[in-house]
């Protein structure tokens, strides 16, 4: 099963989820797809075991051969070349790897390069196995980032995938594919109109979701209104306790210090198989 | 005329929270939320729009089932898997290169322009704001973020405003470069945390590769003495300011709750004085002369 821990609005609270979730079940990978920002390494110290190059394909060209007829930049959506009357530029970090420019080169003066943009950790602890991306400082596309990190999904694990914040192209190409999305929100109006987005975007693609509410107590409670009235799972909540806040502050999940609470993440991922297997 | 952006790296540190009393504390500013796929300053500034746009900001590949036979060779070229087996256009998936539709033998994909989102030029209790919304799921939020630093620029050159404050997004990808190349300096606002730490130090080496000039503003400095007191040093030792440290509060809540921002929801507290403070000195240091 594949659960993908989403949110909308940034700081809610999905990296403490998905970790203390994967720290309470076992056979897990977690993969954190939050590659411009990634912090469940944080919490968990891993051993790495490997360490990969994340590129990207860019086109090259071969100034021998081009006639700069400037077919290459007129197919180009993304502006990623500019044919001067004597010289190609190509600016990779716009290019999108599609490979259209290479088919419409009349001269064929067009080959691939490759182009870092990232690095791909593959970790383990005594408990699970995670893998990671850390998207190069300065390179605008999180996305090949995150399919390759996606790529390591094992099969017949609990994969439980950390999804970056907001609503757009890298939290879709992290919570696709995946059985489950647990939405962690807070009881706060910013929480609630970012989640509504969210649940956008999920019924858009299809997929299956249930709240989780973080520091539950703060706010008010227009998010639990909400999910009535939409008929929405509440999964779990987790009342604001400042033991809690000061644990993630030094990067220690709180169910290894507060027990009680590896139960409630067990119980939280019970619930979500049995809402997958409906 | 300056431009001030808010950033943060890991999300939920209080970016909007400040921004939104900055504007109520500056005179003479256009507010501009690039945030545009989860934007919640409108939520306490309350614009009252004038003018909306659409957002053309990708293109989508549609293919004429009239013409259609199924071959498969666009599938088997694209690079998103956006072609489903049964060759359909996945739209999530499709990024709109077009490269389908030179490789269909039948002519029968064209590329189609979408309207992924909304720009709007507001009116607020404060001045002009210049915001947006993307559609829930798509792409190009980068473009869509210069589409409103654009109309923030127009509004501030003809209300000659002395400052364009910009609300950035979390992270570091597309739509933060987007929000902070060009922009005079970055207010990086932090929190004690491992994360918040972690991400502070990959967003100040963003500022540094687009030479943006940053200073910090550490939020909830009083959850973590130790961590704070690391954040100082690290600061200090790279020669950036750290323009002010601000307690936690559930004021900050409380105003958002009422839709208000904290100055004036609680003007005499303690964190709005810390707001106040970090704001004069933020002032100050982009050198704005009135206020």
């Amino acid at each position: 099963m594949i659960v993908s821990v989403a949110s909308g609005k940034g700081g809610t609270g999905k990296t403490s989820i998905a970790v203390n979730m994967a720290l309470s079940i076992g056979n897990v990978q977690l993969l954190d797809c939050d590659v411009e920002e990634p912090n469940a390494h944080l919490f968990l110290n891993p051993k790495i075991n490997q360490t990969q190059l994340v590129t990207v394909s860019v086109p090259i060209v071969n100034e021998k051969l081009c006639d700069h007829c400037g077919k290459c930049a007129h197919f180009c959506q993304y502006n990623a070349l500019f044919v001067g009357s004597d010289k190609v530029l190509v600016f990779p970090d716009l290019c999108h790897s599609c490979g259209g420019c290479a088919l419409v080169c009349p001269k064929e003066a067009i080959g691939e390069d490759q182009h870092k943009i990232g690095t791909l950790k593959l970790g383990s602890t005594d408990d699970l196995e995670l893998v990671y991306g850390e998207l190069e400082v300065g390179e605008p596309m999180a996305v090949p980032v995150i399919r390759e990190v996606k790529r390591h999904i094992g099969k017949d694990k609990n994969v439980i995938l950390d999804s970056p914040p907001g609503t757009s192209c890298p939290v879709i190409q992290t919570v696709k594919d995946s059985n489950f999305c647990i939405l962690v929100t807070e009881p706060t109006p910013f929480g609630l109109h970012d989640l509504k987005i969210m649940i956008q975007v999920l019924e858009n693609i299809r997929i299956p979701f249930g709240v989780v509410i973080n520091r539950a107590g703060v706010g008010d409670n227009r998010v639990y209104e909400y999910c009535e009235e939409k008929g929405i799972p509440i999964l779990l909540e987790i009342s604001y306790e400042r033991k809690i806040a000061e644990l993630y502050s030094r990067g220690i999940p709180f169910s290894q210090q507060m027990p009680e609470w590896k139960a409630k993440f067990q119980t939280l991922f019970n619930t979500v198989r049995k809402l997958v297997n409906k | 005329m300056k431009q001030l952006t808010v950033l943060s790296g890991k999300g939920g540190t209080g970016k909007t929270t400040l921004t939104a009393s900055f504007a109520a504390l500056v005179r003479n500013a256009v507010v501009a939320d690039c945030d545009v796929d989860a934007p919640d300053l409108h939520m306490l500034l309350h614009p009252q729009i004038i003018e909306t746009k659409e957002f053309k900001g990708s293109k989508l590949a549609v293919i004429d089932e009239t013409k259609c036979t199924g071959c498969g060779l666009c599938r088997k070229k694209c690079s998103f898997d956006a072609i489903t087996e049964n060759i359909k256009v996945d739209p999530f998936a499709c990024e709109g290169c077009g490269v389908c539709t030179i490789v269909c033998p039948l002519n029968a994909i064209a590329l189609t322009e979408k309207i992924s989102g909304h720009a709007y030029i507001s009116k607020t209790k404060y001045g002009f704001m210049s915001h947006a919304l993307l559609s829930p799921g798509e792409s190009n939020s980068g473009k869509l973020v210069t589409l409103v630093r654009q109309d923030a620029k127009v509004l501030a050159e003809k209300e000659h405003a002395d400052l364009i404050l910009i609300d950035g997004s979390p992270g570091i990808g597309c739509p933060v470069i987007a929000s902070v190349t060009g922009a005079d300096a970055a207010l990086v606002v932090t929190e004690p945390t491992m994360s918040g730490i972690h991400d502070l130090e990959r967003v100040l080496r963003l500022l540094r590769h687009f030479d943006v000039q940053p200073f910090v503003s550490i939020n909830m400095h009083d959850i973590n003495k130790d961590n704070t007191a690391k954040i100082e040093n690290f600061c200090r030792k790279n020669g950036i300011a750290v323009v002010g440290k601000i307690p936690f509060s559930q004021i900050v809540t409380e105003a958002m709750v009422c839709g208000k921002t904290v100055v004036e929801y609680s003007p005499r507290s303690e964190v709005s004085k810390e707001i106040k403070n970090v704001w004069d000195i933020t002032r100050r240091n982009l050198q704005l002369d009135r206020d």
